[in-house]
């Protein structure tokens, strides 16, 4: 089991991204440098859909979505920076090819798919980092997920979309922390800056389909990761440690009624304009 | 949950539960019987029978039986795949009973052959396959798995297991049916086998399946 609070104490003589992978060997037994290479992998898949899906159109299952992505990659932006836009972009590209049965990493989950992806590509484009460092980010962001994993859950039908986007959203804050800082310290506050801002966010998805609002959701929250992380950076931090953050999450997602987890029964699902939506869907679908 | 878990998997969308779960249990059918069959049915119970087509449930499970993998792009395409190959398939629905809200029962049929396998899609992909030809079992397909119909008589056992070299991770046994002396052995295994025919030469084992695990 991952906890935030071992992880930094070690991370004190051995670069973050390091413990992460020693500490994943002691659990599964699995040799640090086969992780690496496997995580590398499924890092140059999110990189490779990001650059194709970029600003795409895409024919959606439910077509509730499809056009978000290639609509604000046509527009200028007026109030994100260049990073911010261009993480935004992608994060709506990767979900909207999701929903339309594309090839993501489900990193944590399908739904919550396309935020790790907002930030690495606006990482590529606007930093031009290598590889390997990227790659040490990606890791981080990965020790973050199962911190949460562990103590708490990454599903939207358990713990709501704060546990799915949420945990999206901490990985990546965390993730572009260490590529400016390498400071376990400021990548823990980062992570739980984020998980504070959409603490006890349900998951409500309009007729159970990963679309409305789950795409635009990916585009809105891939931008507290990045405002969270400028904050660590800047050295504020959080008042309430990351690991408290987590358990938190925890108690708020198991307190959500079921209908507000994954159902399409509460929350946006529950609107009348979603309700007639899914009754004219039904025609088709079935 | 471990962190390769947590950061993946690569498959593609919309949902792990309806779509990659749903493509693992007739993957793993179309692996069980040794390639596509020339007719499928696919029977959707509770939550796979109402938004199958909205999670793209139809596609994976297509997928799935003509053998594609969980990250071939080529999913989206999978009708027209069936097609050129000719596949018969049809989806049905019905009440299972009281089983996981995402199953399924496939039933293929290949050279001559019919085979019926229950599954259910669990949660993050993870998979149950809980009937293979009406028997009850409870499989992960975490691991390279054996399954085996052998003669329900002293000894059986004894003399399939001597032939295995690697690693036993789980056993079980159940009788099929005891005035045909019938009696289904499954064995999860830590590593492949290569002794394959070895083992359906034996004389007390009427039918052999290996299943390998994607890795
Ligand atoms: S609303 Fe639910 S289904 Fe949609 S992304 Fe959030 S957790 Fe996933």
């Amino acid at each position: 089991m991952f906890i935030w609070k071992d992880i930094l104490e070690m991370s004190r003589n051995i670069p973050l991204h390091q413990v992460i992978l020693n500490m994943e060997m002691f659990e599964t037994g699995v040799d640090p440098d086969e992780i690496k290479e496997k995580l590398s992998k499924m890092l140059k898949v999110i990189l490779e859909e990001a650059e194709t899906q970029y600003g795409k159109k895409h024919e959606t299952l439910t077509g509730m979505t499809g056009d978000n992505a290639f609509k604000l990659r046509n527009h200028t932006p007026n109030f994100l920076s260049k990073f911010s836009y261009m993480a935004t972009v992608t994060a709506l590209s990767i979900a909207e090819s999701n929903a339309s049965m594309g090839r993501i990493v489900a990193c944590p989950t399908a739904g919550a798919s396309g935020v790790i992806p907002g930030v690495f590509n606006a990482m590529v484009k606007i930093f031009n980092p290598t590889f390997e460092e990227m790659l040490e980010a990606f890791i981080v962001a990965g020790g973050i997920g199962k911190v949460i994993a562990d103590k708490a859950t990454i599903s939207g039908a358990a713990g709501g979309c704060q546990a799915e986007i949420g945990t999206a959203a901490a990985m990546a804050s965390g993730a572009l922390t260490y590529y400016i800082a390498k400071d376990a310290e400021k990548v823990g506050n980062a992570a739980a800056l984020t998980l504070k801002s959409i603490m006890g966010l349900v998951c409500d998805p309009v007729g159970g389909f990963v679309e409305v609002p789950c795409v635009k959701r990916n585009g809105n929250l891939v931008n507290i990761a990045i405002s969270s992380s400028e904050m660590a950076l800047s050295g504020i931090k959080s008042v309430i440690p990351f690991d408290e953050v987590v358990d938190a999450m925890k108690k708020v997602g198991s307190s959500l009624p079921q209908s507000l987890r994954e159902t399409g029964e509460g929350g946006i699902a529950n609107t009348q304009t979603a309700k007639s939506l899914v009754s004219n869907l039904k025609i088709f679908l079935l | 949950m471990n962190l390769l878990k947590v950061v993946g998997p690569v498959m593609v969308g919309p949902s792990s539960s309806h779509t990659l779960g749903a493509l693992r249990i007739a993957r793993f059918v179309y692996k069980f019987i040794e390639g596509r069959p020339e007719e499928v049915s696919f029977i959707l119970h509770g939550s796979f029978s109402k938004t199958y087509k909205g999670h793209g449930t139809d596609r994976a499970l297509l997928a799935g039986i003509l053998g594609l993998r969980q990250d071939d792009p080529e999913i989206k395409n999978v009708y027209e795949i069936a097609d050129k190959f000719n596949l018969k398939y049809r989806f049905l629905f019905e009440d299972l009973g009281d089983v996981h809200p995402n199953t399924v029962r496939i039933r293929v049929l290949k050279d001559g052959m019919t085979h019926e396998v229950e599954g259910s899609s669990i949660g993050g992909g993870d998979i149950k396959i809980t009937f293979i030809d009406s028997v009850p079992c409870e499989l992960s397909w975490d691991y390279d798995t054996l399954v085996i119909v052998n003669r329900d008589a002293p000894n059986a056992l004894k003399s399939i297991l001597s032939t295995i070299k690697v690693n036993v991770a789980n056993l079980y046994l159940r009788r099929v049916n005891l005035l045909q002396e019938r009696a289904l052995t499954i064995i999860e295994l830590d590593e492949p086998i290569n002794n394959l025919e070895e083992i359906r030469k034996l004389p007390c084992v009427f039918e052999c399946y290996f299943i390998r695990r994607d890795d």
